[in-house]
């Protein structure tokens, strides 16, 4: 009957190049599951509505300070550079295309993966390491629907409403700024901060911002729901979903911009 | 002799070229308290986790009320699961949540339409089998082991299981907890009429909770019966099992 135990499997290439390809195809076996599971019932509203609450409302204040001081500091730097071409005027519109094409998204998701990729891995991998999934599936609850499915739709949902908040409040800040040092008056610096900004703007920027929430949610969730080795592993998690979420999401910012150049 | 529950026959699991079971049987009868004992790391949890459905087998039957577990689909898995209920080592508890919240989770998930008032009451009535009826409120970060191994069991009762899975009940507990943890064990037998495998390598546990004790050694069953018969034997392993239970 010894014939029946399951060998030591050999590396096909060696041990790290066949583990990275694994873990290609078991990521790619979880977001096919994510897929499959968002679509069925239940649907989870509450615990969704609740991981948007943790996600999105709990990250306001950070988001708040940082988006503001990023209008604030890309004005005043920017000023020395177009007043030498007597250029200061364009200062609102050359802010707006910054803060909506590339640093509200960007900001924002980088904060986010650090707070909230952290605090899903680490969480989730909490739960996987004191047995806490294992007790879900046990009670005949689906683990993965209730924790990473709810996950990822929360910041797939929340980030795109951070990163419209993040611009405002980056615009804001740069009009501080701008009405300090040259009496712009609020309306006359919106008139102006739109000028350039045209509907792709905002289609493109809107496409990141979903893309940045799934990345978050779908690197934090995978490393916390497949964390090993105890409490090492818990740290573990939580510091390669930041590493990974802010790898991808500096990937896929030059991806779309790529497209977006292409077809403006 | 009772109707089986859980019938194994020539269990084989392995990790890698770790060979944890190494063809396993095992019967439980309906009522029956079965007490696997056996070091650590001689594969008794995985048993557990593999009737549980948690892991899979490698070769061999595992039937549990009458179904092969490794070959259920997802619905009929979780089917089996409202009846076997399944208690870790450490409690498992979920931390974000209070003792009440803890009990209510799977009742409320399983039953969707269940009004509140119902599920207050069967929160209570299993609070109170455990004796810890006045932690409702308390997050499991304040209770002590024992206290959340008695929620564990509490937690696993409140969907009414006919097979109980203890994965070491008593480990980590002073000799008085650990008795109570033991009555517990068989004041479940007796009041819900389950069926129970006890996982532990603690022979005070063993003796007042097994109708039938199996001793494990190296991923196989090496004696079975109850304690007198186990223990009268003069094997090695389980003298010296005994021995430094008892007299050390």
């Amino acid at each position: 009957m010894d014939s029946n135990i399951e060998q030591p499997e050999k590396p096909v290439i060696s041990k790290g190049i066949d583990g990275f390809f694994k873990d290609i195809y078991n990521i790619f076996l979880f977001l096919i599951r994510i897929f499959k599971e968002a679509f069925k019932r239940p649907i989870e509203a509450r615990e969704i509505i609740r991981q948007c609450y943790q996600v999105g409302y709990k990250s306001l204040a950070l988001i708040t300070m940082t988006g503001f001081i990023t209008g604030l500091v890309f004005t005043k730097q920017s000023r020395p550079s177009l007043s030498e071409f007597g250029a200061t005027s364009w200062l609102p519109s050359l802010i707006a295309i910054a803060v909506i094409r590339a640093l509200a998204p960007l900001v924002t998701a980088l904060i986010c993966a650090g707070k909230v990729g952290s605090g899903i891995g680490a969480e989730l991998a909490s739960m996987r390491v004191t047995e806490q999934i294992d007790a879900m599936e046990v009670s005949a609850i689906n683990p993965f629907k209730f924790l990473v499915v709810t996950r990822v739709m929360a910041t797939t949902i929340s980030i795109p409403i951070l990163v419209a908040y993040t611009g405002l409040v980056g615009l804001l800040g740069s009009f501080l700024d701008i009405h300090l040092n040259e009496q712009t008056s609020f309306t006359s610096f919106f008139q102006e901060a739109w000028k350039n900004i045209y509907f792709l703007d905002f289609i493109t920027t809107g496409v990141k911002a979903v893309v940045f929430g799934f990345t978050i949610g779908v690197v934090s969730c995978y490393q916390g729901y497949n964390a090993t080795q105890g409490t090492q592993g818990v740290g573990k998690a939580a510091n390669i979903s930041v590493v990974v979420s802010m790898f991808l999401i500096f990937l896929e910012e030059v991806f779309i911009v790529q497209i977006a150049n292409s077809i403006r | 002799m009772n109707e089986k529950v859980i019938d194994i026959h020539d269990l084989y699991k392995s990790f890698g070229s770790n060979h944890v079971l190494r063809g396993i049987d095992i019967d439980v009868h309906k009522g029956e308290n079965v007490v696997v004992l056996g070091r650590s790391g001689t594969g008794k949890s995985v048993l557990i986790k593999i009737i549980a459905g948690l892991l899979q087998p490698d070769a061999g039957t595992v039937n549990v009320l009458g179904q092969e577990v490794d070959k259920l689909d997802s619905v009929a898995l979780r089917e089996l699961r409202l009846k076997v209920g399944f208690c870790f080592q450490h409690g498992a508890l979920y931390d974000s949540m209070t003792v009440g919240e803890n009990l209510a989770f799977p009742l409320k998930r399983n039953t969707p339409n269940i009004k509140q008032e119902q599920v207050k009451r069967m929160v209570s009535v299993v609070l109170e089998a455990v004796g810890l009826a006045k932690t409702i409120d308390q997050m499991p970060s304040e209770l002590s082991g024992g206290q959340r191994k008695r929620i564990g069991i509490a937690r696993t009762l409140i969907l009414r299981p006919d097979i109980m899975l203890y994965d070491e009940p008593t480990a980590g507990l002073d000799p008085i907890t650990c008795t109570e943890i033991n009555n517990l064990i068989n004041e479940v037998q007796r009041r819900f009429h389950t069926s129970s495998i006890i996982i532990t390598h603690d022979l005070a546990c063993a003796k007042q909770t097994g109708d039938k004790i199996v001793v494990m050694k190296e991923g196989k069953f090496v004696k079975q019966g109850n304690f007198e018969e186990v223990f009268s034997t003069q094997d090695d392993l389980i003298k010296e099992f005994y021995d430094y239970n008892f007299i050390q």
